[in-house]
């Protein structure tokens, strides 16, 4: 049996966009409870760091993953282009999907080569590589309604055992009809978190993570909690609420059916 | 970069146009024999060659995932049921407990082509989709992880990869760091992509579809042919000791161009950093690889830039002498399950002591400067790397070697 590592690491900058939650700061008397939640439809900033060509050819994927993993690094203090990143989506950008298979039902199947190469699963990865100049290694993930705790594993994986910060971004943007239908995703939301393998001046939280099964935590307000089911991302909720609570707690998050992820949290 | 501990490839399997199973595969890599054929998929009508797995229609999948119907879950529970890999899964599940056992797969497409066949018949009024139409199930890129879950009922960290045509090469990666981390004492890998009307219609509208079978390193070369695929590993720690024949997964190499979402960076620098990390990982000198089997998708700028990136890696004064080839021009481009499928050949090549042509080209570039090798070749292999390179800018490098060396 191999030496099984502790499963932590260090919070070191937040990045949040979502319904009614415009960034960390913001959102953080919103989710301690101090402030009541207003569910305002999200409002996604122009991707001024891209060049024009790939600012004209971004969808609401590419604005969210910008918007949220600047906000988290400039928090911590750090430059972009250095740093490794992680995506997790459930399902990548359904308004462009939408867009080819409403072409290729029609009879002329020609598609448009932007609409082709945004297809892909890893868009915002790349565009966030073209934004940032980072070269750095990109994981993209995709686990459905577990891409939230897929997204959260990996990175924290990759800062243990490869001794680096990282960044997760943790994105779903709202699908159009009729795809709606069958993944009623209702708006974009965002997380994106920077993690440390040490503690620095710029720790805001230790997380350790396990895995169990015991349930997800679910959040007290009703339309905070529907939201938190109705969008893979906003599954990373519950943790957010604890580090802006600032004590020491155990929150468990959605993860696979039967499989859930323990994170316990002490503030620094 | 520290040395990563170099993991057993205890079983894997592969299946493609050519062939079902290991013995298909490398009967047809022995004999230079191309499974790429004038396209007849669906209703497609383009100039194009593909990589069609035969005999998809006929597969079943097990009644309890039937919800899970769709080409890339049948192309999956085929590529699964070969060369005994599920048993070997079952029997890891056994040794270790089911929540050991870590799933990591890579796909672009997934089921999208069920969307694409919804997408003809929605409802003329409401422009409703077809009852019977599974999102969760078909389309969405975790469904190959979900549906291989529930198969084998692990219940370790599960997910899906999907970065173009890096992302079953670099499910390898997301293994390892979960290997190394503990939480895992196995991992199923792997990636399956299968034919849809997106990605022909897609590189074709980029020009980037040949009309004959493709012809990697060619001067003459003018595109890609889309194949199909389904390949998988099982990783463990290796033994102490391992059988003569064991391949091990020695380094791991990523990187992102930052430069282009569907070109290549003009000097391969982002698959230079992937090919050099690797290489350090594994702890080895580029002159230790004695085959690399390129991404080679047989368009003008991949090849272009892999061979300076593979130069500058591998070259003096600009010319490599390191055997190497693609394979597509067999299997075709597929895509999601590239570096799966070409990581199964490189197994294959170090336990048969084969290098394997590059079929389909006829005449090499003069400007590419590499020992593009178009006749097999029978030699001692002891490592070898794989490249995946894909849209986005993503790079992943392989490196694989015999544990007894």
């Amino acid at each position: 049996m191999a030496h099984e590592l502790v499963l932590s690491a260090y919070i070191e900058g937040i990045g949040l966009l979502g319904p009614g939650f415009a960034n960390w700061p913001d959102s953080r008397v919103i989710l301690t409870g101090a402030q009541p939640y207003q569910p305002l439809k999200t409002v996604l900033p122009a991707p001024t760091l891209l060049p024009a060509a790939e600012r004209r050819r971004s969808g609401a994927l590419i604005k969210l993953t910008l918007a949220t993993g600047l906000e988290a690094i400039i928090h911590a203090g750090l430059e972009a282009s250095t740093l490794p990143t992680v995506f997790a989506s459930s399902g990548g950008d359904g308004e462009n999907c939408h867009a080819i298979c409403e072409v290729l039902a029609s009879d002329d199947r020609q598609i448009s080569p932007t609409r082709f190469h945004n297809s892909v699963h890893n868009t915002a990865s790349g565009y966030w590589s073209i934004a940032t100049g980072a070269m750095a290694p990109s994981s993209v993930l995709a686990a459905y309604d577990a891409s939230f705790g897929a997204g959260l594993l990996e990175t924290l994986a990759q800062a243990v055992v490869d001794d680096t910060r990282v960044v997760v971004l943790a994105c779903d943007t709202a699908y159009p009809e009729p795809l709606r239908a069958t993944r009623p995703i209702p708006d974009s939301f965002g997380i994106a978190l920077v993690l440390a393998p040490q503690r620095s001046a710029q720790s805001l939280a230790r997380i350790t993570v396990t895995l169990t099964d015991v349930p997800a935590d679910r959040l007290d307000d009703p339309v905070l909690e529907n939201l938190r089911l109705a969008i893979p991302a906003a599954r990373g909720l519950p943790l957010l609420r604890a580090i802006a609570s600032q004590g020491e707690e155990r929150v468990v998050l959605d993860y696979l059916d039967d499989t859930h992820l323990a994170v316990d949290i002490a503030p620094c | 970069m520290t040395l990563m501990t170099p993991l057993r490839l205890s079983r894997f399997t592969a299946t493609s146009c050519i062939g079902r199973g290991l013995d298909e595969t490398l009967n047809a890599l022995l004999e230079r024999r191309s499974g790429l054929a004038p396209c007849a998929f669906d209703t497609v009508e383009l100039p194009a060659f593909v990589g069609e797995v035969a005999g998809l229609d006929a597969v079943q999948l097990p009644v309890a995932l039937a919800e899970f119907d769709c080409r890339n879950n049948r192309l999956a529970y085929l590529g699964l049921t070969q060369d005994g890999f599920a048993d070997a899964v079952r029997a890891a599940v056994e040794k270790y407990g089911r929540s050991r056992v870590g799933l990591f797969l890579g796909t672009s497409t997934s089921g999208i082509y069920e969307t694409e066949l919804a997408y003809r018949h929605r409802d003329p009024t409401s422009g409703a989709l077809p009852g019977s139409f599974r999102y969760r199930q078909t389309h969405n890129p975790f469904s190959v992880a979900d549906f291989t879950r529930r198969l084998f009922a692990l219940g370790g960290p599960a997910t899906v990869v999907s970065s173009a045509c890096s992302s079953s090469a670099k499910v390898f990666a997301s293994a390892r760091r979960m290997l190394a981390a503990g939480l895992i004492d196995a991992a199923v890998v792997g990636g399956v992509d299968s034919l849809c009307l997106t990605t022909l219609y897609g590189f074709n509208s980029l020009g980037l579809v040949s009309d004959q079978p493709c012809r990697p390193y060619d001067v003459q070369r003018n595109g890609i042919s889309i194949g199909e695929a389904a390949a998988f590993a099982l990783l463990e720690r290796a033994p102490e000791e391992s059988d003569t024949d064991a391949v091990l997964l020695l380094g791991v190499g990523e990187s992102s161009d930052a430069y282009h979402m569907s070109s290549p960076h003009p000097d391969g620098l982002g698959a230079r950093l992937a090919m050099q990390g690797a290489l350090d990982m594994a702890g080895l000198k580029p002159a230790q690889i004695d085959y690399i089997n390129l991404h080679g998708t047989a368009t003008v700028n991949n090849d272009a830039a892999e061979e300076k990136a593979v130069t500058a890696v591998f070259g003096a004064d600009g010319v490599s002498t390191t055997p190497c080839s693609s394979t597509k021009g067999a299997t075709g481009h597929t895509l999601g399950a590239a570096g799966s499928m070409e990581a199964v050949i490189c197994a294959l090549a170090l336990q048969n002591d084969l290098i394997p042509a590059g079929i389909n080209t006829q005449q090499l570039d003069p400007e590419l400067y590499l020992d593009y090798v178009l006749e097999n070749r029978r030699q001692s292999v002891r490592c070898v790397l794989s490249n995946s390179f894909g849209f986005g800018g993503t790079n992943c490098s392989l490196v694989l070697g015999k544990a007894v060396r």
